[in-house]
């Protein structure tokens, strides 16, 4: 998988009642939620945001919730990956578990190279992110394969248990 | 092994599983609610329309419950429609269990309902879809909050995949002074490991300070495991677990416990002797102070909801405190299951609130997530018994929430400034 986009940077706790405030979760149309997405924190983000950019944030990504809507909502605005230095676990497999978000962990040190507007260029399964906006070349993950191979077949649901088992144990 | 590798190591027919293995494992109960239940279903739904199945079956119907919750009763159309779309799908897919608001023996929150019913067993794999799912780790049942694609998974194929945690042990002893709660308590943890603090980890609570709390007090430390982001919270069950689920459910569940010789990520000890009131500041449950050290500040606002806010014992320490006195700043109480109402009214409770000169709410959700029944303006501060206070968590994102006891909720609201209960009592 390989991804290219503008990176949206932001700090630490980013939590999902501030990805998409409790007040939307009535609303069930992606569409609709994406035009809330980030709200809480950053109003101005739906304007910026393209197909397929790259959120990187601190500690604790989507903190809060089980709320799928908060991946919904990031999804439709545009983005695809997201680098933070640790996720909530819940928005962590939810990012998997629906396939539309490809979430990796990333040091302090590759936080601190990557700044709001670099273009980047992911390649996820090889561990390797280029920012071509600074010619830099950064090792990144990869994910583990599980969290791969569900992304890849488009979630969960295309997995039956059997399958399941097998790419687990492997 | 520790309660929640145990757990896991059986649910996927393994001997024995160490914390980082991914495994499959078998799900024995399933909760959702009108705001996860609607997603759950659309996404059950789509995938029924992508892979053209004309009758699905889901194999866990009859291990699930639904229960309405966040926005209830229905403060607009897309919320009751939402609630008209949830009752479909529980009968289109024969789903029986339906905590229906309005309508029966008990209904009000999904967690609350989960302790109350006994709708969980020590040793399950429980897991539902809403973060504080967590709470029925008091049973000794390993309580895993999801999101939608999780649960729809789980709901078809009674299965789900996980990574086996690691535990993290806080051994409590020692017992609470008379104006000190188990919500203090978290607090001061949270405040101590973070909210990252328990990230993929388990939280198991042990010591012999537990005897010493009731159900409700243990929920509420299993309550906010969430806010320290962990996989679960965690208790073994001891006696009085066991005869409250057989009172409850007609049948004794086997006991299950932590291996002697068990592996710990790490420990923390708590003498519950020296934990004073305390409070979460604005805008994070783990920015924590004791209540000394913002006693005085002004309160607009006392909310007593929520699933780890308002249950019997709860109210019970509300109505201590309000007894014979009046609030002198809104204060809305909801209780958090109609059976605890009803309970309140019983014992006088709702007397006491409503001469106090407080509201009393139905059992919902309510403003704990900002969805209505009290959300919170620009400039507000508010004092709220709830688990969250992110920006924006209870409404306005310019609103200053304190996260508090009960007992420090209602002080504050007979001062109209963040007060402790100490002086009251
Ligand atoms: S009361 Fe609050 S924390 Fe509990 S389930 Fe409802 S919204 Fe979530």
């Amino acid at each position: 998988m390989r991804i290219r986009g503008y990176v949206h940077k932001y700090g630490d706790k980013i939590d999902t009642d501030v990805i998409i405030p409790g007040v939307y979760l009535k609303e069930h149309d992606p569409k609709q939620l994406a035009k809330h997405a980030m709200e809480g924190i950053d109003p101005d983000f739906v304007k910026r945001v393209r197909e397929g950019d790259v959120i990187v944030a601190g500690r604790s990504f989507g903190v809060g919730s089980s709320r799928e809507h908060a991946v919904y909502a990031l999804r439709y605005a545009g983005i695809r990956a997201i680098l933070a230095k640790s996720f909530s676990r819940i928005f962590y497999r939810n990012c998997i578990n629906t396939g539309l978000i490809i979430p990796i962990e990333i040091g302090d040190d590759v936080y601190r190279s990557l700044e709001t507007g670099d273009l980047v260029e992911l390649y996820v399964e090889e561990g390797r992110l280029r920012v071509e906006s600074k010619g830099l070349e950064l090792k990144i993950g990869p994910p583990s394969r599980i969290v791969i191979e569900i992304i890849r077949r488009g979630g969960l649901l295309n997995i039956d248990p059997e399958e399941l088992k097998r790419i687990a144990s492997q | 092994m520790t309660l929640a590798e145990k757990i896991l190591a059986s649910k996927s027919g393994r001997r024995s599983v160490s914390p980082g293995e991914i495994v499959v494992a078998s799900v024995d109960r399933i909760m959702i609610h009108d705001v996860s239940g609607v997603g759950v279903f659309k996404v059950i739904e789509s995938y029924r329309a992508r892979k053209g199945i004309d009758s699905l079956k889901l194999v866990m119907a009859s291990k699930t419950w639904v229960a309405e919750d966040h926005f209830v009763p229905p403060s607009d159309r897309k919320s009751a429609s939402n609630i008209r779309f949830l009752e479909s799908m529980a009968s289109k897919y024969g789903i029986e269990r339906y905590y229906r608001y309005g309508a029966g023996e008990n209904y009000g929150i999904s967690h609350t309902l989960a302790l109350e019913e006994g709708l969980v067993r020590p040793g399950d794999l429980y897991i539902g879809g809403d973060s504080h799912t967590n709470t029925a780790g008091v049973f000794g049942a390993l309580a895993v909050g999801m999101g939608h694609t999780d649960v729809a998974y789980a709901l078809m194929h009674g299965v789900t995949w996980l990574r086996v945690p690691e535990t993290i042990k806080i051994h409590l002893e020692g017992s609470f002074k008379p104006s000190v709660m188990a919500k203090d308590l978290i607090l001061r943890i949270l405040g101590d490991i973070g909210s990252g603090g328990a990230d993929y980890r388990v939280m198991e609570f042990r010591g012999p300070a537990l005897k010493g709390m009731n159900i409700d007090e243990r929920a509420t430390l299993t309550n906010m495991t969430t806010e320290a982001s962990a996989k679960s919270g965690i208790m073994e069950p001891d006696d009085l677990v066991l005869s409250y689920l057989e009172e409850k459910t007609g049948s004794r569940p086997r006991p299950i416990a932590s291996d002697p010789d068990a592996w710990y990520v790490d420990e923390h000890q708590y003498r519950l002797e020296e934990i004073e009131p305390m409070v979460a500041k604005p805008s994070s449950p783990d920015n924590v102070s004791p209540v000394s050290e913002v006693e005085g500040v002004e309160v607009d606002r006392v909310y007593v909801g929520s699933c780890i806010g308002a249950k019997l014992t709860d109210l019970r320490a509300v109505a201590r405190i309000l007894k014979g006195r009046r609030v002198k700043v809104r204060t809305e109480i909801l209780p958090a299951s109609h059976r605890i109402y009803r309970q309140a009214l019983k014992e006088g409770l709702i007397d006491i609130f409503t001469e106090s000169g407080a509201l009393i709410g139905p059992p919902t959700c309510g403003a704990c997530f900002g969805g209505h029944m009290g959300v919170v303006a620009d400039g507000e501060t508010v004092v709220s018994t709830t688990n969250r206070n992110y920006p924006g968590r209870m409404g306005s994102k310019e609103a200053r929430v304190y996260l508090a006891s009960p007992l420090t909720a209602a002080a504050s609201a007979v001062t109209g400034r963040i007060t402790d209960p100490g002086e009251l009592m």
